[in-house]
């Protein structure tokens, strides 16, 4: 008898393209997630968009006076920077619980694995789509002063091109940010569902980076350090963190700042390493994970 | 081609937050599997199991409590699969397992029932094209639009037989819960389900009812402490299992039936069918 060990390749595989050919099954199940959470309210997910509004108008207008930012610029930065760290962090949050909080179907239906992945990817996709109205919004209220070239930071910090038809990259930019959160999730989910300490050991860290990442603060406030200051320093372990390269890539088109290739570059080299992480594991513990949960 | 082959297959769950459970001295009871004495302790579920069933094989599965029936229905479902051994699963499963798990209690029975089609590889098109009949053999009617959490438990086994059993699929799994619906519908999904197997592919059913293996099964395996004691027809099985003949306790009507069925019907088709029934 020949079957392919529950340690393969093929098996690995043939469950990424069987969970693909069950898309209808993720979708209907993620959107039963974001319905589910509304469940009886009136307006529904309408609360999805609302709650990111007030969160993007207060912060946005409470920092812009403390760093004596111009409201038409930053309130967009801030928006988006929102927008996409809701995702990134709901995808490694979330993801850690993907498998655990699917234990029920995990024992009693067989399904492949990447349905799960797929669903609580998918949820967040729909997350950002609700949230996407804040930006256009946004966008609709300080189309003026996005469009001509401006700095966040006065009077020498960096000139920002303004918004041009260059913002259309921003799509490539969330598929990219898509494509790693499905590692993530697949990645962070194992782990998690073996070794229980790390949902709570994400979450704390997730609190740090998102003080550590440029989200209601920009670089710009951190360049022109001499070499070897204190400045240049946390400037310098500022770009350690990941998430500061895939906030990038998706905010600068979109609020028409600098755009560099080596936000993309990084970006990139995460993904490789992260997918290829991401497959051993799915190949050597896919078969586990059911006894785990 | 509808098939399982299993070869010495094992099944060991490792027990993450039992440490303790070591420094006592593993216990062989006669409920569970052997659970050992590693670091992390391993309740060794299944241990060598092989097994052959093909296209029109109906088992019965019974064993006590503990002694590994459903982990081995849920090795068969592809659920598990073999810590060592090979289990090798052709065909498409349909698993029936503790009827509360797998359901979401907040949404329609309604949508229930689609997603336990996606879930068994239907498409919403093909799950859209069948409603009408779930609703109509499950008789719950209105009922489908509201929430699960409202249902009874017998309404639950109703909507979990009416999906797997409208879905055609080539191998069902049953586990013992199907027993909380009432006489009347037992008795439609008793037919329901006859009409599958012999349609279509294979049954494994773990039960305790000595009526339903009857009706349903015609061999049997009995599971003891997570290995197979005995495999075969299934009157000898059971009746070596319970100690009595396994035809002593059936009602009259069910022997009727049994006897009418004689040479068509699935049951006791190669019973020294005269004497067992006892009737002239």
């Amino acid at each position: 008898m020949r079957t392919p060990s529950p340690r393969s390749w093929r098996r690995a595989f043939d469950d990424i393209n069987q969970a693909i050919a069950q898309r209808e099954l993720w979708g209907h199940l993620g959107w039963q997630d974001i319905k589910q959470r509304y469940r009886r309210s009136t307006i529904g997910p309408l609360w999805i968009t609302i709650s990111m509004a007030v969160t993007a108008a207060a912060l946005g207008g409470l920092y812009s006076q403390l760093f004596g930012q111009p409201i038409g610029t930053f309130m967009p930065y801030v928006t988006v920077g929102f927008m996409i760290w809701y995702f990134i962090s709901a995808c490694v949050l979330e993801g850690t619980e993907t498998f655990i909080a699917n234990e029920g179907l995990i024992r009693f239906l067989p399904a492949p694995l990447m349905i799960y992945v797929f669903r609580t990817v998918w949820r967040q996709v729909l997350f950002f789509a609700h949230n996407l109205v804040v930006y256009v919004i946004v966008l609709a209220i300080f189309f003026p002063q996005l469009t001509r070239p401006y700095q966040m930071v006065h009077p020498n910090g960096v000139l920002h091109p303004g918004l041009s038809w260059s913002a259309l990259l921003a799509i490539p930019a969330f598929v990219l940010i898509v494509i790693n959160g499905l590692w993530v999730t697949l990645l962070f989910g194992i782990i998690a569902t073996r070794f229980r300490d790390i949902p709570p050991v994400v979450s704390s860290f997730m609190q740090l980076f998102f003080t550590m990442t440029p989200i209601i603060w920009t670089t710009d406030l951190l360049r022109g350090g001499a070499p070897g200051s204190t400045r240049a320093i946390v400037e310098w372990l500022a770009k350690l963190n990941p998430f500061y390269h895939f906030i990038e890539i998706f905010r600068a088109p979109l609020v028409g700042q600098v755009q560099s290739w080596t936000h993309w570059a990084v970006c990139g080299v995460i993904t490789v390493v992260g997918w290829t992480l991401a497959l051993i594991a799915l190949r050597n513990y896919r078969s586990r994970v059911a006894y785990w949960v | 081609m509808v098939s399982i082959d299993v070869r010495n297959a094992s099944v060991d769950f490792p027990i993450f937050d039992a440490k303790n459970r070591s420094l006592k001295k593993s216990v062989l009871g006669r409920a569970g599997g052997r659970i050992t004495d590693a670091k992390v302790p391993v309740v060794e579920a299944l241990r060598d199991v092989t097994l052959s069933l093909r296209q029109g094989d109906r088992v019965g599965l019974v064993g006590h409590n503990g002694a590994g029936k459903s982990t081995l229905l849920r090795l068969l479902a592809g659920i598990y699969e073999p810590t060592r051994g090979r289990a090798k699963i052709e065909g498409r499963v349909a698993p029936v397992f503790d009827l509360a798990v797998g359901m979401d209690p907040e949404i329609s029975g309604l949508e229930n029932i689609l997603i336990r089609g996606l879930f068994l590889g239907m498409t919403r098109k093909q799950m859209e094209s069948r409603v009408d009949e779930i609703a109509d053999f499950t008789e719950l009617g209105d009922y489908l639009t509201m929430p699960l959490r409202t249902y009874s438990t017998g309404m639950r086994v109703r909507l979990a037989l009416g999906v797997v059993t409208s879905i055609d699929p080539e191998i069902l799994i049953l586990d013992e819960g199907i027993g909380a619906v009432d006489a009347a519908f037992l008795e439609k999904a008793r037919d329901r389900l006859r009409d599958l197997v012999s349609r279509s592919g294979m049954l494994v059913f773990a039960s305790h009812s000595d009526e339903f293996l009857v009706e349903l099964c015609d061999t049997a395996i009995w599971m003891d402490t997570g290995e197979i004691r005995e495999q075969g027809d299934l009157r000898e099985v059971v009746s070596h299992y319970k100690g009595r003949d396994l035809f002593e306790s059936l009602s009259p009507d069910t022997l009727r039936r049994l006897d009418l069925q004689r040479g068509s019907g699935p049951a006791a088709t190669d019973q020294p069918t005269d004497e067992a029934v006892g009737l002239p």
